[in-house]
This record gives structure tokens, C-alpha cells and sequence, in this order.
């Protein structure tokens, strides 16, 4: 069963002046079709500019559709009274974590969406234990999140989502402000969440290394959906992408321009060792033309 | 300068004023300034002091801190002080040129001074002990009442507790504006008041731009964490009394009822 989907989704920002006449309309998403699979690992890949980040607003019922609908979990989201049952299920983590926390204490925090949605003292302790032990962040329950580092407060907002029990994870650029190791713990802890709590995340970033790991990729560009498939699919068209103004990982990159200097490289490399065993099949086929 | 301003922080220690409820310590802030303006009687004010001196000692907040938090409003402290001491009408002790000084103005001035420090001592060493979200907490509990009226206590208390949060993060971005146009040759120390006050105006612009965009965010955060109001809102911390906050009250009671027989006895 899907757990989002979104059927000919318009969305458009109207810029109007002081006199409340429209001055321009910014098509931000056109006519978008996506269907996204319950427990999976996708992510959403797309230029500044591409429209992923008011998609992700949808999932969470942040702004409606202008036109077509989307449904999180069976629930359509033009429904109002679907409107906090759906922020449940579906989550969101946004790009500054200092703008997303309201509390002052870790714990607190962490306890904030549970509080909102009325549960139960008790449980609200223990679901905070639990949640913060799946970010690797338990020890700090006690802290003040602004005397944290990036990654570690992108994992109490993570750990924030997680303790609402939700469905889906929706990410919104979640490492952009955070250096390589702060990237590197979200990423881990997005992956065992996925893998352990068979909670569907759904990654948008522009970072190609953070995709490579994912099930599903889909690729929007100017409001519409363009490509879709596994990171190896998407990757293997790197003239496609360089259209849209994305890049590819580095080694996908090399093997590319490789093969376009006429080295018999396999399109859709990912990690470095398979580039080497590509290039050591062919050191040895040489080796074998050589001796003839 | 900024930093200075000890008013709405917190000291983080382990202590027995530390763990009162919020309710008791926001009571007791309001029994010691009524105390302070019972009237001007030298034992009321040798009570306060001996109370304020054992709470600060309980409170384990070094002296020093406290102290740090009346820097800001020395100015305001010696003006009260001035027009005590030269408007108060009364036996002339003094008389240079157009300036006299009289006895009761010299008594005003004194006890109007202290009685300013106490104020802030004690309003600030509330603060201290308890953190921005206990205090509203206490704020939003304790006038709880106010709801029969129509008075929004949850929300007022939200935007509290999230406002004081905020105030070392924008501090921190005052700050980096102003490095960054002192990078390219904003001046802020020289030159007269309104000169400086003027040079201000180009951070605040920036600063209230970035203000409302993170204000935006954190509205968002906050949405998609079904924040709603108070409606169907359940507590991580509830706030329950114990011994040591019925014991708190009697205290304060035994304080005032001195302070009030004190007054009225001498």
C-alpha cells in the first residue's frame, strides 16, 4: 500500500501588491504524480528552485494544493479534520535546527509533539526514553539543545518526530547547515530508524551521496516529476541530470567522464570499489590483447 | 554590555531553591516586594535583608552574579535617588548655591535605593533558580484562574517561554551583525549618544528581518508537530507541590506577618 500519494498536484505562490492584486503566480509544482511505498527509504532529489520543498509542505498539510490532491496514509489532506492525524503519521524535519526547537531542555523537547497530541504522562516519558535511545542522543536528555552541535540537534528533532509514533519521516533538507560528520550521524540514524522501525523516510536533499543508500529515488525538476527509479537507474543518466542542474556522486562522475574518453565502463557506478573492479576487468582484458 | 543583563536568565546549580515549585517562588517574589513597600522602617528592612541573604545562601547562586544583574540599571537607581535627595522637602542639613539637601530627603534616598536593589535582587535571583519553561509553567498554573475571564494564559505563556528561549540567539546574531559591518567600517563607539543610538539603527533592520523569518520557521516546527493550543494538551511535567513548597509558604507566611507586625508595632 502507498503511503503517499499525490495525484495531479498544482501548487502555485501568488505574489500580490498592496492592493491585493495578483502580481505574478509561480507555478511551484505542476501537474505532479508521485506515489511513495510504505517502509521504504526514498529520497527527492531536485535543484533549488525544483519545487521538493513545497511538496514536502504537502505531506504535512502545511499549505493545500491549488489543484489535484494528495493522500498521507489513505487521508486526503484537503480534509481539515484529517489535518493533526496526518502530522502525526507523517513527521517533518526541517533544514535550521535552531529555528525548529521550542524548548529549552532536551527532554522537554523531545516531549513537545506528544504533549500536543495528548498522550498521557506516562507514556510521554517513556516514549522520550525510547526515542532519544534511537538517536543515540539518551545521554543528553538533560542538555540544553542550543549548546549541541548541528547533527546532534537535527537527531533531537528527529527524536522529537519519532516520538509522535509516526508512519513516515518527511525530511526537508535535513543536512544542509550541518558539516560532514553531522551529516554522516543523520544519515545512520535515518537508516536504522527505516531499517528497525520500518518507519518510511522520505529524504529531500541535493547532497548525491545521501541517495545513493536510498530504495527509491525521484527526481523533480520545475514542478514535475522526471525521473524515478533505484539511485543505480538514476544515476546511469548522468546527461539527464546534468540537464536538470543536479550532480551525481563523485565516482559516478569519473566513471562518466571516463566512458566518454572510451573506457568500456558499465553506466550506474556508485561506490568507488566497483569503479575499481570495473577498471581492473579491463586492465586485464588489455593484458589479454596485449599477449596475443 | 549586552551579556551583562542577568534579568530572565538562568543559573543552572543544585539546590533546595532550585527545586521549589515555580508557584511558591513567584508568590515569594511578590510577599518580598510587598514587604519592601510596607513602609520605611529600618527593622522591616534588617528582616528582608537577613530573609534575602538566606534565600541567596540556599540558592547556592554566587553574590557576584546577582550583583552583575544591578550594573544595568545603575543609572535608573541613581536617579530615583537624586530627586529623593534634592526634592524632598524637610529640615535643611545642607546648602550649596540652589542645591539644599534635607533629612528626610537623605532617609528617602537611602531606603529608596536599597529597596531598588532588593527589587531587582530578588526578582533575579527568581529567574536564576528557575528555568524560562518552569517559569511559565508556574505563570501559566498559577493564573490559571484568569481563563474564567477569557484571558489566554496558555498562549501567553507559550509565546513567554519561547521569547525568552530565544533572547541569547538573537543576541548572538546582534552580535554577528554588528561584526559584520564593523567589517566594512560600521563605527558604534565613537561619538555622542544620539550619534551612537543612530548607528544602531542599521543592526536592527537585519536584526528584525532574520527575527521574523526564524519566528516563520519555528511557527511551521511547531504546526508540524500538532501544536494546536492548549486544547487537549497534556503535560511532560506536570507541576505538583511537595513538603518542601507547603513548608516554603509557610515560611514566606511567618516573613510577611513579621514584616506586617514590625510595621505596625514600631
Amino acid at each position: 500500500m502507498s503511503i503517499v500519494k499525490a495525484k495531479n498536484l498544482t501548487f502555485e505562490y501568488i505574489r500580490r501588491d498592496e492592493e491585493g492584486n495578483v502580481e505574478s503566480i509561480n507555478k511551484a509544482i505542476d501537474d505532479l504524480n508521485i506515489e511513495i511505498e510504505e517502509g521504504q527509504f526514498v529520497a527527492v532529489l531536485g535543484h533549488n528552485g525544483s519545487g521538493k520543498s513545497t511538496f514536502a509542505k504537502h505531506l504535512n498539510v502545511l499549505v493545500s494544493p491549488t489543484e489535484g490532491s494528495v493522500w498521507v496514509d489513505g487521508m486526503n489532506t484537503l480534509e481539515h479534520e484529517n489535518t493533526l492525524q496526518i502530522r502525526q503519521r507523517a513527521g517533518m524535519v526541517f533544514q535550521n535546527p535552531d529555528n525548529q526547537m521550542i524548548c529549552t531542555v532536551v527532554d522537554e523537547e523531545v516531549g513537545f509533539g506528544p504533549e500536543n497530541i495528548g498522550v498521557p504522562e506516562n507514556e510521554i516519558w517513556e516514549r522520550v526514553e525510547k526515542s532519544l535511545k534511537s538517536v543515540g542522543m539518551y545521554e543528553y536528555r538533560n542538555a540544553n539543545p542550543t549548546k549541541l552541535s548541528g547533527g546532534q540537534k537535527q537527531r533531537i528533532a528527529i527524536a522529537g518526530i519519532v516520538a509522535m509514533k509516526p508512519k513516515c519521516i518527511i525530511l526537508d533538507e535535513p543536512t544542509a547547515m550541518l558539516d560532514p560528520n553531522g551529516r554522516k550521524e543523520v544519515l545512520k540514524v535515518l537508516h536504522e530508524l527505516n531499517e528497525q522501525e520500518k518507519v518510511t523516510i522520505i529524504l529531500i536533499t541535493h547532497y548525491m551521496e545521501e541517495v545513493i543508500e536510498a530504495d527509491k529515488v525521484f527526481v523533480i525538476h520545475e514542478g514535475k516529476l522526471q525521473m524515478q527509479g533505484t539511485p543505480r537507474e538514476i544515476f546511469s543518466q548522468v546527461e539527464r541530470l546534468k540537464e536538470y542542474r543536479l550532480d551525481v556522486p563523485q565516482v559516478t562522475e569519473l566513471a562518466y567522464e571516463l566512458r566518454k574518453e572510451g573506457l568500456d565502463i558499465r553506466p550506474g557506478i556508485l561506490y568507488s570499489n566497483e569503479l575499481i573492479s570495473e577498471l581492473k576487468r579491463i586492465k586485464e582484458e588489455r593484458n589479454v590483447d596485449n599477449s596475443r | 554590555m549586552i551579556r551583562d543583563i542577568t534579568i530572565g536568565q538562568y543559573y543552572q546549580a543544585e539546590s533546595k531553591i532550585h527545586s521549589l515549585d515555580p508557584r511558591v517562588k513567584l508568590l515569594g517574589t511578590l510577599v518580598f516586594i510587598i514587604s519592601l513597600f510596607l513602609g520605611m522602617n529600618i527593622w522591616i528592612y534588617l528582616v528582608a535583608t537577613i530573609a534575602l541573604i538566606a534565600v541567596i545562601k540556599l540558592s547556592k547562586v554566587p553574590f557576584k552574579f546577582i550583583i552583575r544583574g544591578l550594573k544595568a540599571i545603575v543609572v535608573l537607581i541613581l536617579i530615583s535617588a537624586m530627586f529623593n535627595l534634592f526634592l524632598t522637602p524637610g529640615t535643611v542639613i545642607l546648602k550649596v548655591w540652589k542645591i539644599t539637601i534635607t533629612d528626610r530627603g537623605l532617609q528617602t534616598a537611602v531606603y529608596m535605593v536599597i529597596r531598588l536593589i532588593y527589587l531587582i535582587m530578588g526578582s533575579s535571583l527568581m529567574t536564576l533558580t528557575t528555568t524560562p519553561n518552569n517559569l511559565t509553567d508556574g505563570l501559566e498554573k498559577g493564573l490559571g484562574f484568569l481563563r474564567v475571564i477569557k484571558v489566554p494564559v496558555h498562549e501567553i505563556a507559550m509565546m513567554m517561554s519561547i521569547a525568552l528561549r530565544f533572547i541569547p540567539i538573537l543576541i548572538d546574531e546582534t552580535d554577528k551583525i554588528m561584526k559584520a559591518q564593523q567589517a566594512r567600517g560600521a563605527d558604534f563607539e565613537t561619538g555622542n549618544i544620539i550619534k551612537r543610538a543612530k548607528s544602531m539603527v542599521p543592526i536592527l533592520v537585519p536584526l528584525f528581518i532574520s527575527a521574523f523569518r526564524r519566528a516563520d520557521d519555528l511557527a511551521m516546527a511547531m504546526e508540524a508537530r500538532c501544536y494546536h493550543g492548549s486544547n487537549g494538551r497534556t503535560k511532560m511535567k506536570p507541576l505538583r507541590y511537595k513538603s518542601a513548597d507547603y513548608k516554603a509558604y509557610i515560611a514566606m507566611a511567618v516573613y510577611l506577618g513579621i514584616c506586617i507586625t514590625l510595621n505596625i508595632v514600631l
